[in-house]
């Protein structure tokens, strides 16, 4: 079938412009080649953090404001859309499948929550089940022998250097009889009531007045908001979330209310889909080439969005020889470091030579070539596919991805409301 | 989705590779180094969430597979607990080809580890097919009989309460040999019905032929046999390749001369079109390739005559609710939901789209006794949601996942062209 538009990709970008176009009355498909990242993230939403954070409390829409013209939160239209993009997730996850979970948070300040290294990382908003993350009280670091990715221990010792009162506790929980579990195993543990009362019960007893309890983000993934308020009844005191390792619990509850989402709205999903190439070649495509199984398929569409991520997922590729190129339609890359220049730089979390490297859009979000003019009028590039951002260090990747996928579609919304310019 | 049919001129349907089955295979196992252990695979696979019998797809997989000596067998068992679903490589971000490599370790294992009876039987439906058609009462009540299930438990490990299909007394291919096709049709079709539709629902076949027939197509029905995939499934390879060679031979003819064939059962399509060349490894088999090329699902192909203006769309109210289940092998095709599309043609007709990628039934998985209580667990929140919906009709692509959830549910289950030829007052 043709559709009003295609998205590629099912990350946060993906899946929030395939929403909101959905939501706005298009036809959507989905093509991806599987799943994307939202199983691999904490699922918070970091917009921008450390290199610009020069006063605490943290206004992020005022350090968005100073970016530079070539920045992708520039590019979306700056801190009112990336406010916007919040409050339609907000309001997402507020009306999804899971009763009670909600996000929250925004510009106005960043708060700072404890990574499963017990770091402290900024972020303008989160799930409700993290939320007692943030602040200075004591606090009780709770994990699983079973847990293999999660050592509280460690969570525990690195809060302590940032000052903050924090001592560890490890305890046994017999899951589902294996010898040891993921995150996602464990979630499904505290799915049951029986289960995690027990949890509670072993906890209750070791508890110190005014400490907060952190517990690696495993509260469910049916109801975890009743989970998460079950056991702060139970014990009588705040309890968080902090984001694990892989698969992450918070990021499945993200997929499967965005996911749940299209569903309602009509959008179409096929997996296992490797866009090879545009249809078309002209100023608008007339959709994409896909590859699926032993064949190639055409699926043709009035608007495509990108959003297939960037080196480490493969959206974007290098050949042997360092050349770059955007991975499904061939689009050129912006910001990779001239030949002879050093590509990358000894110091892990400095600034990269090639980190900024990505595909160049206008303001509409439509790739351009050298010359700076839209190379296709029909399609825009979101998420961590875009050039001029430097996301882990910046800690902007959600936001970017969130905020751009939600631009294109209001931007592909808009000119569908607008009559037709007589050519 | 827009692959056009070879008789409008598909330059659309090209195959994708073209390697010798070698490379092909090797290429299948090969992409394991594409695999990041990002863990997406297992949070959705829907065995290792129900049971730790099974460790999950990236741990026999990607994982295990480098541990594996070639031409020497995998020692560990809990493989045989894949149920084959392939949802792990649909959901794979990085290309990695998890269930085809999980497919060829188990078939290894069981080289050397040995094929019960019971797999045996389960892989050769026209054996059963073809014992049971000219005997269907006595069949049908022994396949019905409570203390004759038990015995069949104990003595080849066949469970008690797994659905089996009614025989139907009949073939569909005696009623297709007797049937007089429309004198003028603006296509010819091929119509591969497999095992299914020929010996337990052959009223399926009498409306997929009904239905592209009112649609302007003239339905040739070809003799054929299985298509190989419920031996491929138990692990049996070489007899398998033997089955598809023979349907291969079958189907030939027909795509060499440009005509679509068309099929309703989905996992034995996305046998020829898929799992024969990267599973069995036949990709060197151009006769297989070109009639791999050929193959539609049935959904598939009335959605592309649709997208062509050639689909009839003067349809008849239909004032009912129904479920719609997209099977995990259906959804192996990389074709979308086309029944979805198709259904939502026809008036006054409420779809409910169920979430859920598996049945639990998986072909004869969920048959085994040492299965079917997992098989029962994958699909309960398959089964509650269709019962929360309160259908009128279930609706499923695929005949096994069918039987399966008709019998969990109790509600009747059905293939979307059972309610197309209704829509189309061909009943």
């Amino acid at each position: 079938m043709s559709h009003d538009a295609i998205d590629v990709g099912t990350g946060v970008a993906g899946l929030t412009a395939a929403v909101r176009l959905a939501e706005g009355g298009a036809r959507v498909l989905v093509l991806a080649k599987g799943v994307g990242s939202t199983h691999l993230t904490g699922a918070t939403i970091d917009v921008l953090g450390n290199p610009y954070m020069g006063s605490d409390p943290f206004n992020v829409g005022e350090a968005i404001a100073r970016l530079p013209a070539d920045h992708p939160y520039a590019r979306v239209g700056g801190a009112p859309a990336v406010a916007a993009a919040l409050d339609w997730l907000r309001a997402q996850v507020a009306d999804g499948p899971l009763e009670g979970y909600e996000y929250a948070g925004g510009l106005e300040r960043n708060r700072l929550l404890p990574t499963a290294v017990g770091a402290l990382k900024p972020t303008a908003m989160a799930p409700v089940t993290m939320l007692g993350g943030e602040g200075r009280d004591p606090v009780a670091v709770v994990g699983f022998r079973q847990l293999k990715d999660f050592h509280p221990a460690l969570v525990a010792d690195n809060l302590a250097r940032a000052g903050i009162a924090a001592r560890s506790i490890e305890l046994d929980v017999a899951v589902e009889g294996r010898a040891d579990a993921n995150a996602q195993a464990l979630a499904r543990h505290f799915d049951d009531p029986a289960a995690r009362g027990a949890v509670a019960g072993q906890l209750a007893g070791r508890m110190r007045a005014g400490e907060r309890v952190g517990l690696p983000a495993v509260l469910g993934l049916r109801d975890p908001a009743r989970v998460w308020r079950e056991l702060e009844h139970r014990l009588g005191r705040p309890v968080f979330e902090i984001p694990t390792l892989p698969p992450s619990a918070p990021g499945m509850r993200l997929y499967a209310i965005l996911r749940a989402a299209l569903r309602r709205l009509g959008g179409r999903v096929i997996l296992g889909a490797a866009v090879t190439g545009p249809l078309g070649a002209g100023a608008r495509l007339d959709g994409v080439r896909a590859a699926v199984g032993r064949r190639e398929v055409v699926h043709r569409a009035g608007e495509v969005i990108l959003a297939t991520g960037g080196f480490a997922a493969g959206g974007l590729v290098l050949d042997s020889r360092w050349a770059g190129r955007e991975a499904a339609l061939g689009l050129p890359l912006a910001g990779m470091p001239a030949a002879g220049e050093p590509r990358f730089t000894a110091g892990y979390f400095d600034e990269q030579p090639m980190a900024r490297a990505g595909v160049a859009v206008d303001g509409e979000l439509r790739p351009v070539g050298r010359d700076g003019a839209p190379a296709h009028a029909n399609v825009r590039v979101v998420g961590a596919s875009l050039a001029g951002a430097a996301p882990w260090r910046e800690k902007s990747g959600d936001g970017i991805s969130l905020s751009s996928g939600h631009r294109a579609a209001e931007l592909i919304l808009g000119a569908a409301a607008r009559p037709a310019v007589a050519a | 989705m827009s692959a056009a049919p070879a008789a409008a001129g598909g330059e659309d349907a090209v195959s994708v590779g073209g390697a010798p089955g070698g490379v092909l295979g090797d290429l299948m196992r090969g992409s394991l180094d594409h695999c990041v252990k990002c863990t997406i695979c297992e949070t959705h696979c829907p065995v290792s969430n129900v049971t730790p019998l099974f460790p999950g797809p990236k741990y026999v997989g990607p994982q295990a597979e480098r541990f594996r000596v070639a031409g020497e067998a995998s020692q560990d068992a809990s493989l045989d607990y894949c149920s084959g679903c392939g949802i792990c490589t649909q959901v794979c971000p990085h290309g990695v080809h998890i269930a085809e490599i999980n497919s060829q370790a188990r078939a290894r294992m069981k080289e050397t580890a040995g094929v019960p009876l019971r797999d045996r039987i389960l892989g050769r439906p026209t054996l059963a097919g073809r014992l049971g058609t000219p005997v269907a009462p006595l069949a049908n009540a022994t396949l019905a009989s409570r203390p004759l299930r038990r015995v069949a438990e104990k003595v080849i490990g066949l469970h008690r309460e797994a659905a089996m299909p009614t025989f139907a007394g009949r073939t569909f291919q005696r009623w297709a040999r007797a049937h007089t096709p429309p004198a003028t049709a603006a296509r010819r079709v091929a119509f591969f019905h497999g095992c299914g539709t020929n010996y337990y629902e052959p009223r399926l076949g009498e409306m997929t032929v009904a239905l592209l027939e009112h649609n302007g197509c003239a339905v040739e029905v070809p003799r054929q046999d299985c298509c190989g995939l419920p031996l491929q499934s138990n692990g049996l390879f070489g007899d398998a390749r033997g089955y598809v060679r023979r349907l291969v031979a079958r189907l030939l003819p027909y795509a060499r001369a440009g005509t679509d064939i068309v099929g309703t059962s989905t996992s034995c399509t996305l046998m020829l079109k898929r799992e024969a060349r990267e599973i069995l490894g036949m990709e060197d088999d151009a006769d297989l390739r070109l009639v791999s090329d050929a193959v539609y699902d049935v959904c598939e192909y009335l959605v592309m005559l649709h997208e062509r203006g050639e689909l009839r769309t003067d349809l008849r109210p239909v004032p009912e609710t129904v479920t719609y289940h997209a099977p995990c092998q259906q959804q192996g095709h990389g074709i979308g939901k086309p029944a979805l599309d198709l259904l939502a043609l026809v008036p006054e007709l409420t779809v409910v789209e169920t979430d859920a990628a598996c049945c639990g039934v998986a072909g004869t998985y969920g048959l085994k006794r040492e299965k079917y209580d997992i098989a029962m667990k994958v699909g309960a929140d398959l089964f509650a949601q269709i019962e929360a919906a309160g259908p009128d009709t279930s609706v499923c692509d695929s005949e096994t996942c069918r039987w399966h959830m008709a019998k969990a549910t109790g509600v009747p289950t059905v293939h979307p062209v059972a309610l197309l030829h209704r829509a189309a007052g061909l009943a």
